[in-house]
């Protein structure tokens, strides 16, 4: 135990303490575990579906942690409905027509920016927390749904479905666009006068309003951002599976707040990271792999998954202010 | 009221403790720093039984540390604290001090505002329980209103939310006085009258004469030198974390506790005499501070430096904050881009989980980006001047705002400022918890931005910071109450301004 | 002085109003649901949701939040349908046990000053993996006595009524009117205060979370006993469900404003929306829009509520 902490960190000893070296760590060693256990078989092929499942976490999970990072208590709890009506909106859209295929994605991500927009002008107009009005704006988005499209079997253009389960060296396709989407994002968050304003306004609010920051403007842009990649995720969701379901979505409203933790960004806010929400995914996926694999069950899975968050939280610790 | 002060309490001057052996509460020698400032430099203080102590002194004279430490929400640094004869210095707490019947009235109030009267007094006693409890708390509190109060129209019901901040402060002040089961000795109260009107502050001073006589203590610190005059038995004066002055109330004067707040030798000479640039074409600021009755307004002209005086919480910060508001909301009483310098850094200035030039660049990220992108090569040369012209001692700006003293985190917020385009300059009291050598450094800077045109208007509470400023008001109860020209501005009248004698309306 | 009605009054009056409203829309509509029949049908899953919407309450006025509530209930749903029937003294441990679980999760949270969604997100992962662990497919049996229990005639007024009646009265007294309950609520409206008066912060936590355990545990036997068997994903919507109840029921995220009379009603409420848009002869599907709605309108009576306020004063 070296418990000598120097004042001021040399910029080698801050790469290694980067939040998101331990959540890769983590997937590393969950893959490894696992390909030592089958003996070697299969090791390129379970990294392969992990990127693909891992890729529909990822884009949830970077709106939902834009979001997160704009400070305690703001949380988008809509994403779940919106990925059920967005998808279902790109199926009917499409109609199983190649020709309509971006006209769907664009729709789908109109959707979600329409969502979003609804999102924040209940958290503004009638003042009330985040978490209840992405919650009560979730309900509507789900009945709308459900109205909308039951009983839909609309499948999706052939030619979506191909690209989605493509390959490129056996590296899938859907991976790699949605890591050029989250490159793209990571540059958002860190270089752009946006991705401060939202880093500004998680830490400290008052000061980012008096440093000349919009404070509601950028918690406006980044609602509309989280339900706007929630949308996309829908549409690709219902691409990827052969067609829209209504509760395609459900898993990803903790799955998209848990991946936040343990990518490593700071659920205070003001604190976050592209890279970690990757790591994270992985880290998910591939747990549940090793557990399949191992042969137990999905209830130790999720007991698993629960600890792991608590830990995570609890190593990594709340604000130290605050007792003494 | 002067009559019936106990021979106890006449002690020798320039010395805190009186000449008794049934002393209450003994300090000696108590010191406390926060950081580099020294809050507290070595406090001798006795209380004694059946008097009632005031306290004055300007702000940041230490009073305010004086009283946490006595009520246990902060330990000394060093000294000794003697309670009913016991030394308790290392063993002093919140706990151990009601249980010794030591009592304080914090200035923020330490009332639940979603519970009920009744309920609030309930919390400070837990010997109220059982059937009917609330009745009896109810009644105990009530009671006790009644006793200073008479006619504070309160129930016992009442949720103190719902309260005006007048009759919250009331219940508080009850509820300090209350007792169930334990003793009750030393009252602390903490401008206990900065909410009350002058009726019921009279109420209060009556009572607290009324609780002396029956042989309660009371520390009473007020910046209304008359109630501490007329209520008083002693007054003990503090000054830069000393007790400077120590006399019976009745041979004090309001002029002479002026005096005695002072600094030692007050400067005859200001600067140049009236070299004051005042009144050069129309202002750029012009705006009426909110609760300004009269026709007063605070003007700005290009290149000023104006400053704003008085006692902290007097609507300076407000007044700041409103031109602030008015310049970002585009309306016509401010002309020109503002920037602001804040005073309290944790909560208005700093963004903890950035480096120092992040936060020292986030004011003008915006004029250096293209397209909303971050002009990482610009804002780095920006950093790095600043960090010369203002002198940022840090061997890396990469490094952590918190790895730095406070003293430069203040610094870095001034580069943020200055570094902006902004044309007007507001600064909210940034020199509070600066070392002396920092506070040279920025005055030169702030001086020779002004001769560059930019304006500024600076609320310190620092009497000697006044100087640099070329006109100075005066503010109290949130209005600008004096108008002070730098050849008008001594010391004197900014503290015969600032503490005014309570008018009888 | 002499207002008519203070805001506070109409403030607590909006989640009775609310529900009376949608009553009188049913009754209109549908005037045989105006009968114990009726009633008993429209209410009958009201029971369980009141007691999930009370745990949720407890959890709120120290001014943190549970999302582990509904997969909590889903376990002891379970833990219902399989020990309690089958070896009743290991249920008895277990849900007991499950209480502990909710205090020492309380104490974590104060001890490490944890963010309470993160942790209670964590544990709803694990109530969930014991649910499927339990019960990996839907089955079990509730025990006889329990479907009795809640399934029990009472005269005149039904059973959900009255149960529903006495959980609001007996946490209303235990949390508003009683000595301790003011201590309890004042750590969520001002924890410096109650600190400073001698109290521990981290005993009032852990007695909200394990009385928050508590109902979760009631509300999941009161629910397994309705539908006699469980499954792992029973009462997962009930996390959401339970804050849109305290909040609908004028409760406040922070400061340790609750009122558990509201949340019974505001859980009541929710429950019936589903039974007008049926009388409407609107599609179910409609049943979750329409809850959300109603928290839209209710949240915006209240603001307006506020403003109103806000510009008297």
């Amino acid at each position: 135990m070296n418990t000598v902490a120097a004042p001021t960190r040399s910029p080698l000893a801050r790469f290694a303490t980067r939040p998101w070296i331990w959540s890769f760590i983590g997937a590393l060693a969950v893959w490894v575990a696992t390909i030592v256990f089958t003996g070697g078989k299969g090791a390129g092929e379970i990294l392969s579906v992990a990127l693909t499942f891992s890729s529909f976490f990822v884009i949830v999970g970077v709106g939902q942690m834009f979001v997160i990072t704009t400070g305690p208590g703001n949380v988008d709890l809509s994403i779940p409905a919106n990925i059920a009506l967005s998808g279902a909106l790109a199926m009917i859209l499409m109609d199983g027509s190649n020709g309509m295929i971006l006209a769907g994605l664009v729709a789908a991500v109109l959707c979600g920016v329409a969502i979003g927009c609804f999102n924040y002008i209940l958290i503004r107009t009638l003042q009330i927390p985040p978490i209840i009005a992405t919650l009560s704006a979730s309900f509507i988005i789900q009945s709308i749904a459900i109205a909308y499209g039951r009983g839909l079997k609309i499948k999706p253009p052939p030619l979506l479905t191909d690209l989605v389960q493509a390959h490129i060296l056996s590296v899938p396709l859907l991976a790699l666009f949605v890591l050029a989407l989250s490159v793209g994002l990571a540059f958002v968050l860190n270089r752009t006068l946006y991705g401060r304003a939202v880093t500004a306004v998680g830490q400290n609010p008052r000061a980012a309003e008096l440093a000349g920051i919009s404070v509601g403007r950028t918690r406006f842009l980044t609602y509309v951002l989280s339900a706007a990649l929630a949308g996309l995720c829908g549409a690709m969701l219902a691409a990827f599976s052969g067609g829209a379901s209504l509760n395609m979505g459900e898993e990803y409203l903790l799955a998209s707040i848990a991946v936040v933790v343990i990518g490593g960004s700071s659920v205070a806010g003001g604190d976050s990271n592209v890279p970690g929400i990757w790591g994270a995914s992985l880290f998910m996926y591939l747990l549940v792999t090793m557990l399949n694999t191992f042969g137990v069950g999905a209830g130790v899975r999720l007991v698993a998954t629960g600890v792991i968050i608590i830990a995570v939280i609890t190593i990594a610790g709340g604000k130290s202010s605050g007792r003494g | 009221m002067c009559s019936s002060r106990p021979a106890a309490a006449f002690a020798i001057p320039a010395d805190g403790r009186a000449l008794t052996t049934d002393s209450i509460v003994r300090l000696s020698h108590v010191e406390r720093s926060f950081g580099a400032v020294r809050a507290l430099a070595g406090v001798d203080l006795d209380v004694v039984a059946g008097e009632c102590l005031g306290l004055v002194g300007h702000n940041g004279a230490g009073k305010s540390t004086l009283m946490q430490i006595l009520a246990g929400t902060l330990q000394p640094g060093s000294g000794s604290l003697v309670v009913h004869g016991r030394d308790l210095t290392a063993a002093y707490s919140v706990g151990v001090a009601q249980a010794n019947g030591v009592r304080c009235v914090f200035q923020e109030l330490s009332l639940c505002p979603n519970l009920s009267v009744a309920e609030n007094a309930r919390i400070l006693h837990p010997s109220i329980r059982g059937f009917g409890w609330r009745r009896r708390a109810g009644a105990l509190i009530v009671g006790k209103l009644d006793e200073i109060f008479p006619g504070h129209g309160i129930t016992a019901g009442d949720i103190v939310g719902d309260l005006s901040l007048g009759r919250r402060q009331m219940v508080e002040i009850a509820r300090a006085f209350s007792v169930s089961d334990g003793r009750l000795d030393l009252v602390i109260l903490d401008e206990p009258t900065s909410s009350l009107d002058s009726i019921v502050s009279a109420q209060l001073l009556a009572f607290v004469r009324r609780f002396i006589s029956a042989g309660g203590s009371v520390i009473l610190i007020s910046h209304l030198l008359n109630e501490i005059l007329s209520t008083a038995d002693r007054v003990v004066v503090m000054r830069d974390g000393r007790v400077v002055d120590a006399r019976p109330a009745a041979a004090h004067s309001h002029g002479s506790l002026v005096a005695a707040m002072g600094s030692v030798a007050v400067e005859e000479k200001h600067g140049a005499g009236g070299a004051s640039k005042r009144g050069s074409g129309t202002p750029i600021v012009e705006i009426r501070p909110e609760r300004q009755r009269d026709s007063r307004r605070l003007t700005v002209h290009r290149g000023e430096i104006v400053g704003l005086a008085g006692l902290a919480g007097h609507g300076q910060t407000a007044t700041l904050r409103a031109i602030f508001r008015a310049a970002r909301g585009g309306s016509n009483a401010v002309q020109g881009s503002v920037a602001f310098v804040a005073g309290d850094r944790q909560t208005d200035g700093v963004f903890p989980l950035w480096s120092i030039a992040e936060n020292a660049i986030i004011s003008s990220g915006a004029r250096l980006a293209r397209f909303g992108v971050i002009n990482r090569a610009g804002e780095a040369a920006l950093a790095a001047a600043w960090k010369q012209k203002i002198g940022i001692r840090t061997p890396d700006l990469a490094n952590p705002i918190l790895s730095l003293s406070g003293g430069n985190q203040q610094k870095v917020l001034f580069a943020r400022a200055l570094g902006s385009e902004a044309e007007i300059v507001l600064m909210d009291d940034p020199m509070r918890g600066v070392d002396i050598g920092t506070k040279q450094e920025v005055y030169a800077i702030v001086k020779a931005e002004a001769e560059r045109g930019r304006s500024f208007v600076w609320y310190t509470t620092e009497l000697d910071e006044l100087k640099h400023c070329d006109h100075v008001y005066v503010f109290r109860s949130g209005a600008v109450v004096a108008d002070l020209s730098r050849a008008e501005l001594t010391e004197e009248k900014v503290l015969q301004s600032s503490f005014e004698i309570a008018e009888a309306s | 002085m002499t207002r008519f009605v203070s805001p506070r009054v109409i403030r607590a009056l909006l989640p009775a109003l609310s529900m009376a409203v949608l009553l009188v829309a049913i009754f209109v509509i549908q005037p045989r649901a105006m009968s114990y029949f009726g009633l008993n049908l429209m209410l009958n899953l009201a029971l369980p949701i009141a007691f999930a919407t009370m745990a949720q309450l407890c959890v709120i006025t120290v001014n943190d939040l549970d999302l582990s509530i509904g997969s909590f209930v889903s376990f002891c749903a379970c833990v219902g349908a399989t020990f309690l029937n089958d070896t009743p003294l290991l249920g008895v441990a277990v849900l007991v046990g499950c209480v502990g679980v909710y205090a020492a999760v309380g104490a974590l949270i104060h001890l490490r000053n944890l963010p309470s969604i993160v942790v209670t997100l964590g544990m709803s992962f694990v109530w969930l993996g014991c649910s499927v662990l339990l019960l990996p497919t839907p089955g079990g049996t509730a025990p006889a006595w329990l479907i009795a229990i809640v399934k029990f005639k009472t005269p005149l007024i039904p059973f959900a009524i009255l149960a529903s009646i006495a959980l609001a009265l007996i946490v209303h007294a235990g949390l508003m009117k009683s000595a301790a309950g003011a201590v309890l609520r004042g750590s969520g409206g001002n924890p410096q205060a109650i600190a400073r008066a001698g109290w521990s912060l981290l005993r009032t936590k852990v007695t909200m979370f394990a009385l928050a355990g508590c109902f979760g545990v009631l509300a999941g036997l009161s629910l397994v006993g309705m539908t006699t068997s469980a499954d792992a994903n029973i009462a997962l919507r009930y996390t959401l469900l339970s804050i849109a109840g305290v909040i609908l029921g004028g409760g406040e995220f922070v400061g340790g404003r609750v009122s558990p009379i509201g949340a019974v009603l505001g859980a009541l409420t929710l429950a019936l929306a589903g039974s007008l848009l049926s009388f409407m002869q609107i599609s179910p599907d409609w049943q979750i829009g329409a809850q959300g709605a109603i928290l839209i309108v209710v949240l915006a009576l209240r603001t307006l509520v506020n403003r109103a306020e806000a510009r008297a004063a």
